[in-house]
C-alpha cells in the first residue's frame, strides 16, 4: 500500500504531512491517506454540468478531512477527466483502479458513460459512485445509484400533473436512451392512469429546429409537455415555442434535464414559468442544505447549486459513513454497509441506500423564477423508495444486491 | 388547428427551412462549382456569423444590433474567407483531397477557439422587437396556423441574397468573369483574366453569405460551437442535388429538400424523416448523377 512506501522514506514522509497541513489546514497523522477517485468530464461538452459535480464532491471531501478524515486517514481525491467521452471514461476508470490504487471512484454523469464504465468496475470488483437522475433498468452490485430511478423523478412529476388536473400530456425528447426509455415507462403510466398521450415526438441531440414539432403539439393540444431535451435543444425550443405564441405560461412545460445550472446557462427569462422535478433544488429550506449551499458558493461565488451536484456531495458523506460503519475500505464490505445505514440528512432531506444499491429520496416539483432558482411546488409524501425496473414496463425484473 | 392547417403550418415549414439551407449552401455551391474546393470549415462560417452577430447584439442592443450584425456578420466571415484563401485554399488548388484535409482541420480550431472563447454551451441572440411577433391567419380555412415573423424575415433575407447573387453573376462584370473562369479556366487565364482574383472574391463572397445565414440562424436557435455541423450536411445536399455550380438548380434542391423533410415529418419522426431523405438522395442520383440542373463545364471534367 502506498503509505507503507512513505513510512520507509521519513524525509519524503515529513514533506508530505506539511504539504496536507498546508493544504488542507489541518494536522494531519504522518503519511496516513486514502486515494479516492474522481472521475468526471472536466473538458468537452459535459464539462459545463460536470465541472460542478467535481466541485462538489472535492467540498465533501475537504470538509471529511477537516473532521479527521474516515478511519483515522485523510482522503486524497485523485481527479480525472473522463472528457466527454465514454471510452474514456472506462480507459480512465481501469487506470484510477489500477494504477492510482483507489478504494472506490466518484463520478460519471451521461448514462453512456456509466455503461463505459460498468465493466470496468465489475471486471475489478471497485466501487462507482453514480451522482445524476436515469432511466433505471440497471442493477449492478458495483455502482452505487444516487441519482433518481424513474419512480422518483419522472413518475412523480406525473402524480402531480394529473393532481393539477392536466389530462393530455405531450411527450418530447432527445433521441437516445434516457428519454426513450423515460418515455416508455410515462406512456404505461398515461394508459394505466386512464389519461391521455397526446403526442411523443423525439428530435436528435443537439437538434435544433423544432418548427414540426410545434405543428404537431398546436394539433395535439396537450394540457402539458414533459420535455427530456438535453442541453442546448432546450433553448431552441423554448425559443421557438415562443416565437409561435406558446410561451410557457400558455403551454405548461415539464422538464426533466433542466436543473439551476441549465437554467444558468440557458437564460432564466427564456424558461420563466417553466416546471422541473428532481430530488433537490437549491431552495430546499432545510437548514442542513443552507449550510451546504453557504460552504459551497464561500468556495464558488455566484455558482449556484443543483440535483446532480448534490447527489455527488451526498456519495462522499456516504461512502465515508459505510467505511467507518464496515471499519474497512474493502469494497464489498462498504456497499453492504452502505445499504444498511440508517436515514441521513446532508441537504437533500432524509435519505438512505435501499438495498438495490439506490437511494430512497424525496421527489419535488419546482417552478423556474427570474431569478434562476426555484419555487418548490409540490414534495411527495415521504422519501421514495427506488425502484430499478419499473413494473408496469419491465414486469417480473427485480434487483436486489 | 386542424389537419389541413398542419399541412399547411409545414408546407411554411419546409420553405423557412428551405431558405436556411439556401443561404448555408450558396456558398458552397459558388467555390465548390468554379474551384472544385469542398470547403470543410464552410460551416464555421455560419458559426462564426453567428457569434459575431452576439457580440453586435450585445454592443448595440437589440434593436440595432441584429441590423449592424447582418452587416458585421457578412463582412466579417467574408473577411475571413478570403484570409482563408489566400493562406490556404490557394496554395492547394488542384489536390481536392488535401484541400478536404485541411479546412476540416481549420473546421476544428474554429470550433475549440469558438469553445474555448464563448464556453461551450450556446450564447443567444434575442429577436429584435420588430422581429418578435406572430402573424397569424385568423378567419380563415387556416384559423390556427400562426407564423412567426423571424421566418418570414429569413425567407426574404434568403430570396434578397439569392437575388442579389444572380444579379452580380449576371450583369456585373465580375459575374461575366466568374462565368468566363467557370466555362473554361485555361481560356480564361489565356484572355487575360486574374482567375486568382476571381477566385478570392467568389470564395469570400461565399464565406459572406454563410455568414448572413449564421446570423439569421441565431433568431431561431442558440449560436454554439457545433452548431454549423448540423447544417453542412444539408447544404452539401443541397449542392449535390441541385447541380454544381447552377444557381436555379440550388434553389430547387434547397426548396425540395426542405419541403420533403417537412412534409415527411407530418407522418413521422425528425430522425427517420432524415433517413427517408437521404434515402431518397440517393436513388435520386442514381438516376440524375449530375443533379437536378446539369451543366457541362470544363472545370468539372477536368480531373
Amino acid at each position: 500500500m502506498s503509505f507503507g512506501h512513505f513510512a520507509r522514506r521519513p524525509l519524503f514522509g515529513i514533506v508530505a504531512t506539511a504539504l496536507c497541513m498546508g493544504t488542507l489546514g489541518s494536522p494531519a497523522p504522518a503519511a496516513d491517506t486514502v486515494s479516492v477517485g474522481v472521475l468526471q468530464s472536466l473538458t468537452g461538452t459535459m464539462a459545463i454540468s460536470e465541472v460542478t459535480v467535481k466541485n462538489a464532491t472535492l467540498l465533501a471531501i475537504d470538509q471529511i478531512n477537516a473532521s479527521g478524515g474516515v478511519l483515522g486517514k485523510q482522503i486524497v481525491p485523485v481527479v480525472e477527466d473522463g472528457a466527454s467521452d465514454p471510452s474514456m471514461f472506462a480507459q480512465k476508470a481501469q487506470k484510477l483502479i489500477q494504477q492510482d490504487s483507489v478504494v472506490t471512484v466518484f463520478g460519471g454523469w451521461t448514462s453512456a458513460s456509466r455503461k463505459a464504465m460498468l465493466p470496468v468496475f465489475e471486471r475489478f470488483h471497485s466501487l462507482l459512485w453514480y451522482p445524476v437522475q436515469f432511466e433505471g433498468n440497471e442493477c449492478s452490485p458495483d455502482i452505487m445509484y444516487s441519482g433518481a430511478q424513474p419512480n422518483q423523478q419522472i413518475l412523480p412529476a406525473l402524480d402531480w400533473a394529473e393532481q393539477k388536473g392536466y389530462k393530455s400530456i405531450f411527450l418530447l425528447g432527445s433521441d437516445y436512451v434516457f428519454p426513450r426509455t423515460a418515455n416508455l415507462i410515462l406512456k404505461k403510466h398515461i394508459e394505466h392512469d386512464g389519461k391521455t398521450m397526446a403526442g411523443e415526438e423525439y428530435v436528435p441531440l443537439g437538434g435544433s429546429d423544432f418548427s414540426a414539432v410545434i405543428n404537431k403539439i398546436k394539433l395535439a393540444k396537450p394540457d402539458i409537455i414533459f420535455n427530456t431535451l438535453n442541453g442546448d435543444s432546450n433553448v431552441s425550443f423554448f425559443k421557438q415555442m415562443a416565437a409561435a405564441g406558446l410561451p410557457s405560461a400558455k403551454l405548461p412545460v415539464m422538464s426533466f434535464s433542466i436543473a439551476e445550472q441549465e437554467a444558468k446557462a440557458i437564460g432564466p427569462t427564456l424558461l420563466e414559468g417553466s416546471y422541473a422535478a428532481w430530488n433537490y433544488f437549491q431552495s430546499l429550506p432545510d437548514p442542513v442544505n443552507k449550510k451546504f449551499v453557504a460552504a459551497y458558493q464561500a468556495k464558488y461565488p455566484g455558482s449556484p447549486v443543483d440535483d446532480p451536484m448534490a447527489h455527488g456531495y451526498l456519495d462522499v458523506y456516504a461512502w465515508a459513513a459505510a467505511v467507518k460503519k464496515a471499519g474497512t475500505f474493502d469494497s464489498e464490505k462498504v456497499r453492504k454497509a452502505a445499504q444498511s445505514l440508517a436515514f441521513f440528512d446532508v441537504g437533500l432531506g432524509q435519505t438512505k441506500f435501499a438495498n438495490n444499491q439506490s437511494l430512497v429520496q424525496t421527489a419535488y416539483v419546482g417552478q423556474l423564477l427570474p431569478s434562476g432558482q426555484f419555487k418548490i411546488l409540490w414534495q411527495s409524501k415521504g422519501p421514495i423508495v427506488p425502484v430499478p425496473y419499473d413494473p408496469l414496463s419491465f414486469p417480473g425484473k427485480t434487483c436486489v444486491l | 388547428m386542424s389537419e389541413s392547417t398542419l399541412v399547411a403550418g409545414q408546407l411554411f415549414n419546409g420553405i423557412s427551412v428551405a431558405s436556411i439551407l439556401l443561404l448555408a449552401a450558396l456558398g458552397l455551391a459558388l467555390s465548390f462549382g468554379l474551384m472544385r474546393v469542398i470547403n470543410m470549415a464552410h460551416g464555421e462560417m455560419l458559426m462564426m456569423g453567428g457569434y459575431l452577430t452576439y457580440l453586435s447584439v450585445s454592443a448595440f442592443g437589440k434593436s440595432t444590433g441584429f441590423a449592424v450584425g447582418l452587416v458585421v456578420a457578412f463582412v466579417g466571415t467574408a473577411l475571413f474567407g478570403a484570409f482563408m484563401e489566400v493562406t490556404l485554399i490557394r496554395r492547394l488548388y488542384g489536390r481536392p483531397l488535401d484541400t478536404l484535409l485541411a479546412t476540416w482541420g481549420v473546421s476544428l480550431i474554429l470550433q475549440q477557439a469558438a469553445r474555448s472563447i464563448f464556453g461551450p454551451i450556446g450564447v443567444e441572440v434575442t429577436a429584435p422587437p420588430w422581429l418578435s411577433g406572430t402573424l397569424s391567419l385568423g378567419g380563415t380555412a387556416l384559423t390556427g396556423l400562426s407564423i412567426p415573423a423571424v421566418r418570414v424575415f429569413i425567407i426574404v433575407l434568403a430570396a434578397i441574397v439569392l437575388g442579389g447573387v444572380g444579379l452580380i453573376i449576371a450583369r456585373t462584370r465580375l459575374g461575366l468573369l466568374v462565368r468566363a473562369v467557370h466555362a473554361n479556366r485555361a481560356i480564361a487565364d489565356a484572355l487575360g483574366t486574374n482567375t486568382r482574383a476571381v477566385d478570392l472574391a467568389v470564395f469570400a463572397l461565399g464565406t459572406g453569405i454563410a455568414g448572413l445565414a449564421g446570423s439569421a440562424l441565431s433568431l431561431i436557435s442558440p449560436v454554439t460551437p457545433t452548431v454549423g455541423q448540423s447544417y453542412i450536411v444539408y447544404a452539401f445536399l443541397v449542392v449535390i442535388v441541385g447541380g454544381l455550380g447552377s444557381l436555379a438548380g440550388t434553389l430547387a434542391a434547397a426548396v425540395l429538400i426542405g419541403v420533403f423533410s417537412a412534409g415527411a415529418q407530418i407522418f413521422t419522426s425528425q430522425s427517420f424523416s432524415d433517413v427517408l431523405l437521404l434515402l431518397c438522395v440517393i436513388a435520386f442520383m442514381q438516376f440524375r448523377p449530375r443533379g437536378i440542373v446539369s451543366q457541362s463545364s470544363r472545370a468539372l471534367e477536368e480531373g
